[in-house]
């Protein structure tokens, strides 16, 4: 393989499996800060212990997270180191800004949260764990709004042989940052619901602790059918919007390769990039995505055949990824809806609880197909326009790379199996709540929920 | 330009934070099998640094962006350049920030065995080669006009960028010595006083022996031959340096581990210092160095990037000190949650 080849390999792996963990670090740390913040409001020990057993959970997933979030602060140096000479005026100030204004806070209350319970009035000790949800969340807003710029480079120039940046706010700003960032934020907080209703659901089936794990589902619940719809409509935003701005992402994504009006969506296409066309369509339903990304049935969608071929996405990925993502999304209204009709009953519906154990992997897989599509989607561009991925790597040995890849994929590897392991050792145990011994409490250790 | 030369210094400063703050970090962790005796002596070494080491450890993901954003080319050229030795800096960073959650999750001896070792690995290997890396950015590095690396992993390791990894190395493990001391009670702590007082002539040995190598090996005195005053940098770092001794005999812990803060803050600046204006040196022609003037961003970038760090260092400053302030008794039995 050539450099560029395994460097993007290398980028993606490391992305990829840092993002396995990071949406669930998102979503939990807001569900957790919601539960202990119950707890100070209610005085409802079962909270407290909520706060606990899905906190254990959380920092096993939380340290993954943030050891393999090193290597993305160095990566473009390391790997891209073209790219980076060209868009550090505009980028690098982002990812900057990034460490400066959340990883500290992240970083930094998270070890408050983690060790002062003691220490800390209850009051003051549910702040930092919102301190933590706003550190976390803030940082992925920085680094979307990073992305966002590759997918929609604004307010720069070129100048001095590189992209200077012009008009901070414009970058801030922009429509694709602000869609994106929800878009993003939302489907984290799906995920985390979706593993806190798993993983109750599992115990309800066996009938241990049923309060807990009842009010463990319905938290998850209520953020998951909120969350489910807040990602779908801005899935549908964000589409409009990539149409506009990266016509040829779109037409990958539908697999459309005639420009036309009445621009058909399909159930099911088989892209045959060699002949530009699809080998099989089923399906076609007219002028739906027309209507879907431009209002307008009779709107005119751009084609693959209107970009000179090397300047088209790989088809086939990108249109299945998008394929699962949208049907992904469409199953967690569908699900969250029929637990929210049925909350006050649940066991009386082990099917649906088997359901949702099995729905566990499913946000998880939604967020990397989406990672496909925005990325993949994107290429041959690393800054979508302006700068090819071809141009963007560091000049280093193609043997350097191919070694540091094989040694990241050992290594996370590794470090995913355990962090998963425990994980799910620590879910199946479930809480504690006879003996709080690692962290004791005032005057609780005893309290059997009703 | 004035604004190159303020980022030039803040570059300087947030790498000497990180070596710092994390740098206790490192020392304990390359500390961990020989002061560690017992298990409950490395549950308190953890639980030194448990409620810390993250926060300490963002300070070198912000140097890292800083270098990004302010000086683009530098982080460009600097990170390929490394590339083997920033790979096993961050290898070693991720086994060990896992393994503090890890450890205590199995109670089989070969898994927590397995996460001890990667704690030892995971700290003494950043260590030294932070150290290498800086000593060899003081030298000079192979690269030429566009910016491409003539060499490798084994060009770092000349005679004087070991030198500067065994003085980082020392440095941090002096360090961690003095933080295990005010964190610590009974044998662990004696025995690290111990430790502490042994180790302390041997990193002085060492340092003079660096600062009589760089006059040889860089160019680094240059800028204090020229501007005479800079020579209080050093001779304060050489205080603090002396003042670890004083303190450790007078049995003052806070103001031990504050005089090894201190000296490494003197000693990074110290290559900062005479760096400048360079970030990244070219040992082939001074022609091909990278620095503060033609390697930074625009001016735009570098003045928002400036309000960003105005307001926010501060901040971070303040809420890191009162964590510190929080955890700063000694770590008791209760304590042990990893």
């Amino acid at each position: 393989m050539d450099l560029v080849t395994l460097s993007r390999f290398q980028f993606a792996a490391t992305t990829m499996f840092h993002f396995l963990f990071v949406p669930l670090t998102l979503g939990l740390t807001i569900i957790i800060a919601y539960m202990e913040t119950k707890y100070v409001r209610t005085g409802d020990e079962t909270y407290l212990k909520m706060t606990k057993f899905w906190g254990k959970l959380f920092l096993i997933n939380f340290a993954v997270g943030v050891v393999t979030g090193i290597t993305l602060e160095f990566q473009f140096g390391t790997n891209w180191s073209k790219y980076s000479a060209y868009v550090g005026d505009v980028f690098g100030s982002l990812l900057a800004i990034e460490a400066t204004a959340t990883f500290f806070l992240e970083s930094t209350f998270i070890g408050v949260w983690v060790f002062g319970w003691k220490k800390l009035s209850k009051k003051a000790h549910a702040t930092t764990a919102w301190l933590v949800a706003l550190g976390s969340n803030l940082s992925a807003v920085w680094i979307l709004i990073a992305n966002a710029w590759m997918q929609s480079p604004v307010g720069f120039t070129f100048r001095n042989g590189r992209a200077e940046m012009v008009d901070f706010a414009a970058v801030l700003t922009q429509r694709f940052a602000i869609y994106k960032i929800i878009h993003t934020l939302s489907a984290a907080l799906v995920l985390a619901s979706f593993f806190i209703m798993g993983i109750s659901a599992y115990h309800l089936l066996k009938d241990r602790n049923k309060d807990f794990f009842t009010k463990s589902f319905r938290t998850g619940l209520g953020f998951g059918l909120i969350f489910a719809l807040v990602v779908f409509i801005m899935g549908d935003m964000n589409g409009v919007l990539v149409a506009e701005k990266q016509p040829a992402k779109l037409a990958a994504m539908e697999s459309l390769w005639e420009t036309q009006d009445m621009a058909p969506s399909y159930l099911f296409t088989w892209p045959d990039p060699e002949n530009e066309r699809n080998a099989i369509e089923i399906g076609r339903i007219p002028g739906l995505l027309s209507f879907l990304v431009k209002h307008d049935f009779n709107a005119v969608v751009p084609g693959l055949k209107d970009f000179p071929k090397e300047e088209r996405p790989p088809v086939l990925v990108t249109s299945y990824a998008f394929r699962g993502m949208v049907g992904l999304g469409v199953i967690f209204i569908l699900l969250t809806i029929f637990g929210w009709f049925k909350r006050k009953t649940l066991l009386d519906y082990p099917w649906y609880l088997r359901i949702m154990i099995l729905a566990i992997p499913l946000p998880y897989l939604a967020i990397q197909l989406g990672w496909l599509v925005t990325e993949l989607g994107r290429q041959p561009w690393l800054v979508y326009g302006i700068f090819k991925t071809a141009d963007g790597a560091s000049p280093v040995a193609a043997s350097q790379v191919a070694v540091s890849l094989v040694a990241f994929i050992l290594v996370y590897g590794l470090l995913g199996a355990a962090g998963f392991y425990l994980m799910y050792q620590k879910a199946i145990k479930g809480p504690d709540l006879e003996a709080e011994e690692t962290q004791p409490d005032d005057d609780s250790a005893e309290t059997q929920p009703a | 330009m004035v604004l190159q030369t303020i980022w030039f210094f803040l570059w300087g400063l947030l790498w000497a934070m990180y070596f710092m703050t994390d740098g206790f970090d490192l020392g304990i962790g390359t500390l961990y099998p020989i002061l560690g005796k017992s298990n409950e002596d490395k549950q308190t070494m953890i639980n030194a640094m448990g409620p810390l080491w993250d926060g300490n450890e963002v300070w070198l993901l912000t140097a890292g962006g800083v270098t990004f954003a302010a000086f683009p080319l530098v982080y460009a050229v600097m990170f390929s350049s490394l590339y083997t030795a920033l790979m096993l800096i961050l290898f070693a960073l991720i086994i060990r920030g896992v393994s503090f959650e890890f450890r205590n999750k199995i109670s089989h001896p070969g898994w927590i065995k397995v996460w001890d070792t990667c704690i030892f690995i995971g700290s003494v290997v950043p260590a030294i080669l932070f150290g290498v890396a800086f000593a060899n950015i003081f030298r000079g590095i192979p690269i030429n006009g566009e910016g491409l690396f003539q060499g490798n992993l084994f060009t770092l390791l000349n005679p004087y960028g070991l030198l500067g990894g065994v003085l980082f190395l020392l440095l941090f493990v002096q360090h961690g010595a003095n933080w295990i001391i005010v964190k610590s009670e009974g044998d662990l702590q004696a025995r690290a006083i111990d430790l502490s007082k042994k180790i302390w002539p041997i990193l002085v040995a060492v340092a003079v022996i660096f600062l009589v190598a760089s006059w040889f090996a860089t160019p680094l005195y240059k800028n204090y031959l020229a501007m005479p005053i800079l020579w209080l940098v050093i001779l304060g770092t050489v205080a603090a340096l002396l003042s670890i001794r004083l303190f450790l005999n007078q049995g003052n812990w806070f103001k031990t581990w504050f005089a090894s803060a201190f000296t490494i803050v003197g000693a990074t600046f110290f290559g900062v210092i005479g760096l400048y204006p360079n970030l990244f040196p070219s040992s082939i022609d001074p022609a091909f160095s990278l620095s503060a003037h033609n390697a930074s961003s625009s001016p735009l970038t570098l003045k928002i990037m400036l309000v960003v760090v105005i307001l926010f260092v501060p901040l971070v400053l303040a809420y890191q000190i009162w964590t510190y302030w929080m955890f700063k008794d000694k770590v008791t039995q209760e304590d042990w949650m990893y």
